[in-house]
């Protein structure tokens, strides 16, 4: 019952105009409150798009990390990397907001145990990889080209064989996930699937 | 019987003598270097950069790759070479396509698709580095391959 008192009483006041503090008062209380609230649930998100967050579940760490480890984005001649969130998360705030609001589903499966065994991880892998390829597509792969920009593309320094490959791609209106698949983790199953929809590597 | 142990060591003695004069002239690829010394590191190799197909050396040998393969995945669930080399992708891809030997099981028995014992290429399609012969090599190809 007290409790309950208590809570109307914080209700109340909350309600009420104040008669007791002064409007700058108030204002700048706020304020403050504001930048602290705000900078808490930024450092929180930035944690959350950290690849020592991602692989803290086994499910990443013992499939996709693992596979990732031997692929270009991983390491390469001049050491940049590309690390989970710089593909998987989107860069602006906005898409950044829907992609974290859609990651409570991953959390949720993982609360389930959907994927936690390999052979699970497996049987699930067509439908995982399914996702992230419908999502590139749907963007024109813009994770990709946070890095990859096609203005900036330098033919004379691609090989012989992916130079008529790109200029044909980009004339057709193709988007790098079109041909660019499992460049970082294991690709599925692909027997059945279209072999011009999986270059992969 | 004594007389033969002695001849028995002294040809003992006399064998071990010979092989370490022989250790003395006999230099391994890993060069003149003691055991407990480091050989020289060689340098890293660097694939070729990505070229026209490499001729042949003989009839039987299986053609080299002339293009880096780096992060290729040829495994159970897919094979990356079969996306250009492939009959259904060759053309599009403006590669070689594979041969239809590779099409035949064991038994001589043609198949649908590419026979399981030739499936995974780089058994004997290998790439290539910048690297030297490491002794000097005479051999020339066959005529009738020229």
């Amino acid at each position: 019952m007290a409790i309950e008192n208590e809570k109307r009483g914080w209700w109340r006041a909350l309600k009420r105009p104040s008669a007791r503090y002064t409007m700058g008062g108030l204002l700048a209380v706020g304020f403050v409150l504001g930048i602290v609230f705000w900078g808490g649930f930024n450092t929180a998100m930035e944690a959350t798009n950290t690849e020592t967050f991602c692989i803290s579940c086994h499910e990443m760490e013992a499939n996709v990390y693992e596979e990732y480890q031997h692929t270009i984005h991983y390491a390469n001649r001049t050491g940049v990397r590309a690390t989970c969130p710089d593909c998987h998360v989107p860069k602006d705030w906005q898409h950044k907001m829907v992609r974290k609001i859609q990651a409570s589903n991953e959390v949720f499966h993982w609360l389930l145990g959907t994927i936690d065994t390999r052979e699970k991880f497996e049987g699930k892998r067509m439908a995982l990889a399914q996702n992230v390829w419908r999502s590139m597509k749907a963007t024109d792969s813009r994770e990709c080209r946070n890095c990859h920009d096609y203005e900036s593309m330098d033919y004379m320094a691609q090989s012989r064989r992916a130079v008529p490959q790109h200029i044909e791609g980009f004339d057709q209106g193709k988007t790098c996930i079109d041909c660019h698949k499992g460049i970082a983790h294991e690709l599925p199953d692909m027997q059945g699937v279209d072999p011009n929809l999986a270059f992969g590597g | 019987m004594k007389r033969l142990t002695m001849w028995g060591l002294a040809l003992m003695i006399g064998s071990w003598l010979s092989v370490a004069g022989a250790a003395d002239t006999v230099k391994s690829l890993r060069g003149d270097v003691a055991l407990d010394a480091h050989s020289e590191r060689p340098m890293l190799k660097q694939m070729m950069p990505d070229r026209e197909p490499i001729p042949r050396d003989h009839v039987q040998q299986p053609p080299l790759v002339p293009h880096s393969i780096d992060g290729y995945q040829v495994n159970l669930k897919f094979n990356k070479c079969m996306s250009c080399h492939g009959w259904d992708t060759y053309q599009k891809a403006r590669a070689t396509k594979i041969s239809l030997t590779h099409f035949k099981d064991r038994d001589g028995n043609d198949m649908a698709d590419v026979s399981a014992r030739r499936y995974f290429c780089t058994q004997c399609h290998v790439p290539q580095t910048d690297a030297q012969p490491l002794v000097e090599n005479v051999y020339e190809p066959a005529n009738a391959r020229r």
